[in-house]
């Protein structure tokens, strides 16, 4: 009997642990936007159309939705050097921001699922954890 | 009678619409590009925020991301001994600055984000330290800005003397618009003086005033990232960021207003008006504004006369547009306005040399030494 309760007590933590880590996409998504607005908005804009040739955009960017972990990694550690965004090449530098994987998260889901952007993936913490330089 | 509505109202989008498209006067005009040119003096930055001179062949070059290198004929050597930086948003290790007397004492200033109580967050700083081959020595906490956040805007912060014996630098606002600038009481959208050891000029504005912040010497700025003498006239000439449409040029005075968020020829990045208030009694007026925004980032006056005709003129970098703006000045008002360099990068600082040449930080790339032909 002790034995159950421990286990039902432990599985209740460990789904409570889990819900404090990854929230519903909803909370993700409108979490992200409060990111958006304060470190990514200057460059790639509120309607994430960025600035052509200087800065990528993240609406239909096919470089973002074909590669998640790339842009992931951009986010976490930086990117530098050329790329090429919907036919367009940017040579520029995208500083690493300085956020930590909660946010990463956020954001990605909100980028993912904003201005015509749809994605079946749901970033999780866990997946921005996996992400190495 | 529904088209002799719609026509004076599409009248009146167009004339809308074209007023917030329009430059601001003058024009900025694009010369011939082939007679200038750049030496790479320094290779291998991501964000060169900050510089300052030896010796010509000497410089000392922050990296935003918490690197100060001393290079010496073009090769980087690490300096050792930085506080820990909080490095978030648009902060990190930010300018630097040789102490009037560098050759005979050694010290240099520098502003950083940093967090030291410990709570989530950080704030702008400003550093003294003693540079002894490639390590900093007595370093000390000269200011530092409250209260923290984590909020990833606007830090400030360019560092400037007036050669009697004060320094002065700046702190943005801090992605708080309707509480810092304004508020005497808290950090954040100031420029600061201070005496060169730290301490508080007895004669700055705000000393007597009860609750102010006794450093803070100007109030009411979104956040400045370019600061230099007038090389005649000894003035404070510093640019800031505004929102869309609102980059400013102002003359630095002791205890006045510069108004933001109550006046501002800017709006929001999304379009959406801030206020529609440009003046108000007691609030300065810039000497110039960029429509659009160009992101003004450095300032500096080209003295030397090493460059034809550009004596006395003002440059000022352009991290959105890519280029190094070029301003003429008659009687304090821009009269023309020129792109030098189109497409150089992101154009984070602009310094004149011993040698009297000017040199640019360019983010992705390094320092860069202007050429004319």
């Amino acid at each position: 009997m002790k034995l159950i309760l421990i286990t039902f007590c432990a599985l209740l933590l460990m789904q409570f642990s889990w819900l404090q880590q990854n929230k519903p996409l909803e909370q993700s998504i409108s979490d992200g936007a409060e990111i958006y607005q304060d470190f990514c908005l200057q460059c790639h804009l509120d309607t994430g159309e960025g600035v052509s040739g200087v800065f990528p955009p993240l609406a239909n960017s096919d470089y973002l939705l074909n590669n998640i972990d790339l842009s992931i990694k951009g986010i976490k550690y930086g990117l530098s050097g050329p790329i090429v965004v919907n036919d367009e090449e940017y040579d520029g530098v995208m500083a690493n921001q300085g956020l930590d994987n909660e946010e990463i998260a956020d954001v990605m889901n909100y980028i993912l699922n904003s201005w015509g952007n749809k994605s079946n993936d749901i970033i999780t913490i866990e997946r921005i954890a996996q992400v190495t330089e | 009678m529904k088209k002799i509505f719609l026509l004076p109202l599409s009248v009146v989008i167009f004339y809308t619409t074209s007023c917030i498209s329009q430059e601001n006067p003058p024009v900025i005009e694009t010369p011939d590009q082939s007679q200038y040119t750049t030496e790479t003096i320094v290779e291998g930055i991501d964000i060169p925020w900050g510089m300052d001179f030896i010796s010509e062949n000497e410089i000392l070059v922050t990296e935003k991301k918490g690197i100060l290198y001393r290079v010496i004929n073009g090769v980087k050597n690490e300096v050792s001994g930085l506080p820990e930086i909080y490095v978030r948003g648009q902060g990190g290790l930010l300018d630097i600055a040789l102490h009037p007397d560098f050759k005979s004492n050694n010290i240099i200033y520098f502003t950083a984000a940093i967090n030291v109580e410990g709570d989530e967050g950080g704030n702008t700083s400003l550093y003294k330290a003693t540079l002894k081959g490639n390590s900093l020595e007595e370093v000390k906490l000269l200011y530092k800005a409250l209260p923290n956040t984590k909020k990833g805007q606007h830090y400030g912060s360019r560092i400037v003397f007036d050669g009697q014996g004060h320094l002065f630098f700046g702190i943005g606002d801090r992605g708080n618009r309707d509480v810092n600038p304004q508020n005497l009481g808290i950090d954040g959208g100031k420029i600061y003086r201070l005496n060169l050891d730290g301490s508080i000029p007895v004669d700055n504005p705000f000393v007597n005033q009860e609750g102010a912040i006794a450093a803070v010497y100007s109030y009411g700025h979104r956040n400045p990232q370019g600061m230099t003498m007038h090389p005649k006239k000894g003035e404070l000439w510093e640019n800031e960021h505004g929102p869309k449409g609102g980059d400013e040029i102002n003359i630095i005075e002791k205890g006045k207003n510069y108004g933001w968020p109550v006046i501002t020829y800017g709006i929001n990045y999304s379009g959406t008006p801030i206020t529609d208030k440009r003046a108000m009694p007691n609030m300065e007026q810039p000497i110039y504004y960029w429509v659009p925004s160009i992101a003004p980032s450095g300032m500096a006056f080209s003295t030397s006369g090493v460059y034809k005709k550009w004596k006395g003129d003002l440059f000022v970098g352009s991290l959105k547009f890519k280029y190094l703006e070029h301003l003429i000045l008659k009687r304090g008002k821009v009269v023309k306005r020129e792109k030098i360099l189109v497409d150089i990068g992101r154009l984070r600082n602009v310094k004149e040399g011993p040698d009297g040449y000017l040199y640019i930080g360019v983010d992705g790339k390094g320092i860069l030494k202007v050429i004319k032909k």
